[in-house]
């Protein structure tokens, strides 16, 4: 069977496993984002937090994601559960630390002059300091999204959801006729995937990046 | 209608929470201190200064005397360690600073415009956090861009980025004074801008200054800057401390100490020179003939005249050339060929310090002084100039004189009440 007689073939499992991908490094992005940015708010204004932050997301980072999923399991059991939380915390790191170095990067000027004019500190955050740090936080994002796209394959060594299934089942059953062919679907799956993510993500960089700021 | 904004609106019990006052309020500073912790000396040691409504006092020192500090105590963006800030007999050193700070305009080096906002939105920023109405806002930010002399169709859409320095330093003036704030602090407004700029700024803000009576707090390096703005100059020393503070005619003719008059550095004269206009000094006339006059009545001017000299006017009566008695041989009775061109003219407005370059770089010793569209209105020359000057700076002698005469009688008394009122015992006189 060539690899498009097995797409063909396969349409409905495919499109079911590539949705599931889709959806759950969507939704840790999303947790990953809002947990990644508090942090990054919380952090930056103090030399040692921030650092504190950085450096233990990125010790995080530096588990291997097989290990990670295989610690995960005998705390969490099978299934999505411990795949949301590995996803979670591996996307922390580029956002948390492009959260930092944005919010640090916020000219003193301009947070002088927010003060200056009666701005008070949420305002002088969600009107000033976010706004001018959002392009390197959605640089993080993205970043943070693309390396969860390969991740997020490992799932399924837990049970999870996601085109990982696809690679496993090749991965287990090489020699056979389709092994190939699975392997690929699910590689290239990914992949399409991938730049699916990233193209959506040059669109909302363009809808929310001020005009004023943009490169 | 930048007249609108300095009428007063009429003034009921409890406006609108912003509300909008005629002009300055006083500021005074009492025992201002500000002690950074684990520094042995105060930053700003004990400050006491009163400050007029409507005054324009520039803080001038050398970098890291304090200044900025001090003014930064103002609006509490430094909170003081003690000491009090009183704004129009208001007690402000305890009230919630960021309601403090929305009626105090704020204004700094390098614009702080918010680059992600437009003109419109970072002018608008202050009046919407008091919470006016949408149309009042869009009113006033057309009324603010007109104030500061920027088209409104033309300039609100716009980023600060797409603007030019000297225009992001006028969106700045503008946000400041966008809630109509009684007091304007200004932090080196106009340092990061070229000096044809700056130039241009500083006469904006005078002339804004004239319309607006706001008490406005400047600070700058510069002692040129505050010689050109200020109503009164307070010359800083390390930690604050105030070496004088006073006009700047008296500082510039009787500076405090040696401090001072390594401040105002060499020159104090020809400083002098930027506080006075020529609409101040006489305008002599000078003999004049136009372009169109016949040869020969130039020729008897230039025989019969009491200086064999004549000033040659175009169509339109504007200065074009010298003639001297000489010129007209030389060039075979061609005017066009004769005299040397006017190279310079000042209006009345211009300083007599302008007045004095051009005199000096125009090779007749004297420079034309034109009105509207440039016609011919007399001339100023060396002489008049020498006179002015040293007229002036005798009566600046006299002034301070007199000014200190008060001074120590004024102190001469305090220190007999402070001595009648403790011991008793004699008045001594420092």
């Amino acid at each position: 069977m060539s690899f498009w007689e097995y797409v063909g073939n396969r349409h409905a499992q495919l499109l079911a496993d590539t949705y599931q991908h889709a959806s759950a490094v969507f939704q840790c992005m999303v947790v990953a984002t809002l947990l990644g940015v508090t942090i990054g708010v919380a952090t930056y204004r103090t030399e040692w937090a921030g650092n504190l932050a950085v450096t233990s997301t990125a010790t995080i980072l530096t588990i291997p994601s097989l290990a990670m999923i295989g610690l995960l399991i005998p705390i969490m059991g099978l299934g999505v559960a411990p795949t949301v939380t590995a996803l979670t915390l591996y996307g922390l790191l580029p956002i948390v630390r492009n959260s930092i170095v944005g919010l640090r990067g916020v000219d003193a000027s301009l947070v002088d002059a927010a003060t200056g004019i009666g701005m008070s500190r949420p305002a002088r955050l969600f009107r000033v300091e976010l706004p001018l740090a959002w392009p390197p936080i959605l640089t993080g994002i993205r970043v943070s999204t693309q390396m969860l796209m390969g991740i997020a394959a490992i799932a399924a060594y837990a049970s999870g959801p996601g085109l990982g299934n696809e690679i496993f089942r090749g991965i287990s059953s090489l020699g056979s006729a389709n092994a190939l062919n699975q392997v690929l679907a699910g590689t290239l799956g990914i992949i399409v995937l991938a730049l699916l993510f990233d193209a959506a993500y040059v669109l909302i960089g363009r809808l929310t990046i001020p005009r004023g700021i943009r490169a | 209608m930048p007249e609108s904004s300095a009428a007063p609106p009429p003034r009921g019990a409890k406006q609108s929470p912003a509300g909008p006052k005629p002009s300055g309020a006083t500021i005074v500073l009492e025992n201002l201190t500000k002690r950074y912790p684990g520094s042995a000396t105060p930053a700003v040691d004990s400050v006491n200064m009163e400050i007029k409504a409507g005054e324009l006092v520039v803080f001038v020192g050398p970098s890291g005397c304090g200044k900025t500090t001090t003014m930064k105590m103002i609006n509490r963006l430094i909170e003081p360690t003690s000491g009090r800030i009183r704004i129009d007999d208001e007690d402000v050193t305890d009230m919630d600073p960021v309601k403090l700070r929305r009626k105090i305009g704020y204004a700094i080096q390098s614009s702080g415009l918010f680059p992600h906002m437009t003109v419109a939105q970072n002018i608008a920023l202050v009046p919407r956090m008091t919470g006016w109405s949408k149309a009042r806002i869009g009113a006033r930010v057309e009324e603010m861009l007109d104030l500061v002399g920027l088209d409104a169709g033309e300039f609100q859409g716009r980023y600060p980025r797409q603007l030019s320095g000297g225009q992001q330093q006028r969106v700045g003036v503008a946000r400041a004074l966008a809630a109509d704030p009684p007091v304007l602090l200004m932090d080196e407004p106009f340092g990061a801008v070229d000096p044809i700029t700056r130039d241009h700024l500083q006469d904006e803000l005078i002339r804004l200054q004239h319309e607006l009576h706001k008490t406005i707090v400047f600070v700058t390096h510069d002692f040129d800057e505050a010689i050109k703005l200020g109503d009164r100059i307070a010359v800083l020393r390390e930690r604050s401390h105030i070496a004088q503070f006073d006009t700047p005619e008296a500082i510039l003719t009787n500076p405090a100490d040696d401090f001072v008059s390594g401040f105002v550095g060499a020159g104090a004269a020809l400083k002098r020179l930027n506080l006075t206009r020529v609409r101040d000094v006489p305008v002599v006339d000078f003999p004049t003939a136009t372009i169109d006059d016949p040869l020969q009545s130039i020729f008897d001017k230039l025989r019969s005249g009491t200086t064999n000299e004549l000033l040659l006017l175009d169509r339109h009566h504007r200065p074009y050339k010298w003639l001297r008695r000489g010129d007209l041989m030389r060039a075979k009775g061609s005017l066009a060929r004769a005299g040397t061109l006017v190279h310079d003219t000042v209006t009345r407005d211009a300083t007599l310090r302008d007045a004095l370059e051009a005199v000096l770089t125009d090779n007749t010793g004297r420079v034309a002084v034109t009105g509207r569209r440039g016609v011919y209105e007399g001339v100023v020359d060396m002489e008049t100039l020498m006179n002015s000057v040293q007229q002036l700076l005798e009566e600046d002698r006299l002034d301070a004189v007199e000014h200190q005469h008060e001074l120590e009688e004024q102190r001469a008394h305090q220190t007999r009440q402070e001595q009648e009122g403790t011991t008793g015992g004699q008045g001594g006189r420092p």
